[in-house]
């Protein structure tokens, strides 16, 4: 995983609580057997005017000028800025793999689903949470001025406004650790091999016929 | 209705209990004196390793693995040259992509053959031993097809790369959701980092009325505490009423727990849940059944044990529920009508109604049982067990589907759950009424398959999910109840059961 420490990035605005992961990418494109060309599908049903399909040559596909995403003063953002829960239903990777692949490196919102929340850190995607009326002052700041950036310091847990308010969120060490550092979760599980292996011999004394069903 | 305890004596507990299970896991019970949640026996009895900031290793006792979820983890697998490290606690199937129809012609589609093939070749490249692939009599959900075959075991932690992992939890196991990357961990380590979620107490008491099944119940608590109500937490449902259910209405109840947001729901043990599991394929067998089975009555709640928060049901007061929206949240009774946006003080929400409003083609005002439906779809991880079948066709039986329904289908979860009704003679039941009786699979549910919705098309579903396309673009989702869904098969526009039985 890349590592994350800073990022100054555009902001775009979606404004809608409860984004789910369906929408985030249709199911259609989870027919994919890889993990990478699911950005040019991201808000699918949205983004574009017509019905997309794998395969399909996205670049001559028209795109929705209502959706936000396309509007000229958006493109390039990299921050993603939204309302609660987002991230929410299914399970699917897919979903975050489709926003950093879209281009995003930051989401900001008051709250995400727990899946989703979790899918992000493993992809290096930092999911931020911020209080309901900052979101709010940020999505009114990003309205009234014109290719606002936002600088991301993971280090230091803050979101930064130019010439303007500082926030501060939080974030669990373990997760900011990996982050920062770009960790192989699962090379750092595997120094616990002994553990592992202990354990399973004390349950399997406990409850042997967990491991032989 | 609400009631709360301190996030410190959470901590105090939980911490507490950590130190003794590392030196001597066998004793945990007899040591520790303050009343355990459910949820908490289940994480203790799990951990393996923990961090300084409460991070921890969890072990995990059953993985199930399906097509849509899986090539990108055993790729990194293959790629960092690793095993899986426990075979045997893998059980794999093929279920989001198969083809409904007749699987001799095999599958139309590349895309979605490549992906089932790619399983296939993976099962047989690591090793995996358990598998049933789309040509096995047994294939079905996963969801479905880790209880019949007795996979999903009280007192296990059970995952799956999928969100309705949670139905699991109805046999007092640790059931939830999970990405890509941590199946790709699972396979790797046996374990997950993990944290403990908060605990939500969900208690239904009284007796719920004739028609109205789990689904009704689960629906109006989603209703009641919304579709992030749960999140951050591991639900517990208990009460009178959730006891009365069935084994099959408890993992409709566990099922939905994603849909309030919670990743794990669970039901605590009793003698229901170990009569299902008596002579199941993976259960344990004789002497180690009975042996099993006392430590799987250990499983529930103490008589005081504290929860982060408490949410309490009247079940007489559940009525049939209908969504009418494009979120779980979204829902109400039979006899209520499509609400009025304007009356909603919150503008986002109030702004999401709006839109839901739009896209579902609905005029606020409308009476739910004035709406009429296009098409019906009987099946999914939520309600295609031979429960709701038998149900359905309860409703169905000696009636027909009305003229404006252009497909009514049965999609039984698994293979064995199909051959157990055709057995009943339920699927003659359904065909003779104009319904199609279908193989196998998550079908119409999220539509990877040929079973979608044209656009515009509203649809009676027994699912999970009315959000936006989920059944095909432009597609319009309403959740109900197998009776409800035969209901409305018959009326060809929603229809209250309790008028019907």
């Amino acid at each position: 995983m890349e590592p994350f420490r800073q990022h100054t990035g555009l902001v775009v605005p979606l404004d809608r609580a409860n984004v789910d992961t369906d929408a985030i990418i249709p199911k259609q494109f989870l027919k994919s057997i890889k993990r990478t060309g699911f950005g040019a599908n991201a808000f699918d049903e949205w983004r574009y005017m017509d019905h997309g399909e794998p395969g399909m040559d996205n670049s001559k596909r028209s795109l929705n000028p209502n959706f936000v995403l396309n509007q000229s003063r958006y493109q390039g953002a990299t921050i993603l800025l939204t309302r609660k829960n987002f991230g929410c239903g299914s399970s699917r990777e897919h979903a975050p793999w489709a926003l950093q692949q879209f281009g995003f490196k930051v989401i900001i919102a008051p709250s995400y689903a727990d899946i989703f929340f979790n899918n992000c850190y493993k992809n290096g995607l930092l999911p931020i949470v911020l209080s309901e009326v900052e979101v709010d002052h940020l999505f009114n700041i990003v309205a009234a001025t014109n290719g606002l950036k936002l600088s991301v310091d993971l280090e230091l847990q803050i979101v930064d406004v130019p010439n303007a308010e500082t926030y501060k969120f939080q974030v669990e060490d373990s997760r900011k650790q990996s982050l920062l550092n770009g960790w192989d979760e699962i090379g750092r599980t595997l120094r616990h091999n002994e553990k592992i292996k202990a354990y399973e011999a004390a349950r399997a004394v406990r409850e042997p016929w967990i491991f032989n069903s | 209705m609400v009631s709360g305890k301190g996030a410190d004596v959470a901590a105090h507990k939980y911490r507490a209990t950590c130190i003794i299970i590392d030196s001597l896991p066998q004793s945990i019970d007899h040591m520790v004196n303050m009343p355990l949640t459910l949820y908490d026996k289940l994480w203790n009895a799990h951990l393996v390793h923990e961090e300084m900031d409460g991070t921890v290793l969890i072990y995990i006792d059953r993985h199930l693995v399906h097509e849509v979820t899986s090539p990108q983890a055993f790729e990194g697998l293959e790629i960092n040259g690793r095993k899986l490290w426990r075979l045997k606690s893998i059980v794999a199937t093929a279920d989001h992509n198969v083809p409904t129809t007749s699987r001799a012609e095999g599958i139309a589609d590349p895309t979605s053959r490549l992906q089932i093939e790619t399983l296939d070749k993976n099962i047989e490249k690591f090793g995996v031993q358990d598998y049933f692939g789309m040509h096995d009599a047994r294939q079905g959900i996963v969801h479905v097809i880790g209880p019949e075959q007795g996979a999903t075991l009280p007192g296990m932690t059970v995952v799956c790369g999928d969100s309705h992992t949670s139905t699991h939890g109805a046999f007092a196991a640790l059931a939830f959701g999970i990405g890509t990357s941590e199946v790709e961990h699972v396979m790797a380590t046996q374990c997950l980092v993990a944290r403990k979620s908060k605990s939500l107490l969900i208690r239904v008491e009284g007796k719920v009325g004739r028609g109205v099944t789990a689904k009704d119940i689960v629906l109006a608590i989603i209703g009641k505490i919304g579709t992030a109500g749960g999140t951050g937490h591991a639900i517990e449902f208990a009460g009178s009423a959730i006891r009365a259910l069935s084994m099959e209405g408890r993992m409709t109840v566990c099922n939905l727990a994603i849909e309030a947001g919670a990743r794990a729901g669970m039901v605590a043990a009793d003698e229901k849940t170990i009569e299902y599991l008596k002579g199941r394929p993976f259960s344990p067998k004789g002497e180690m059944f009975a042996r099993a089975a006392t430590h799987w009555k250990t499983l529930h709640s103490d008589a005081g044990a504290t929860f982060d928060r408490v949410v309490d049901l009247d079940a007489a007061s559940i009525t049939p529920q209908v969504t009418w929206g494009t979120s779980p949240e979204m829902v109400t009774s039979i006899d209520g009508t499509v609400p009025q946006p304007t009356k909603e003080s919150d503008p986002v929400k109030r702004e999401a109604m709006e839109r839901a409003l739009l896209y579902m083609g609905l005029n606020p005002g409308t009476p739910m049982a004035e709406i009429p439906i296009d098409k019906v779809f009987i099946g999914s991880c939520t309600n295609s067990r031979i429960e709701d079948l038998r149900a359905a066709a309860g409703v169905v039986r000696g009636r027909h589907i009305a003229a404006n329904v252009k497909l009514a289908m049965v999609v039984a979860g698994s293979g064995l759950v199909k051959r157990q009704a055709e057995a009943e003679g339920l699927d003659k039941v359904f065909v003779a009424a104009g319904f199609e009786w279908r193989e196998p699979g998550c079908s119409m549910c999220l539509g990877m398959n040929d079973d979608r919705l044209s656009p515009g098309e509203r649809c009676a579903s027994t699912s999970n999910r009315n959000f936006e396309g989920r059944q095909g673009a432009g597609g319009r989702t309403h959740l109900v109840s197998p009776e409800m869904a035969a209901a409305a098969a018959i009326a060809g526009r929603f229809a209250d059961v309790r008028q019907i039985l």
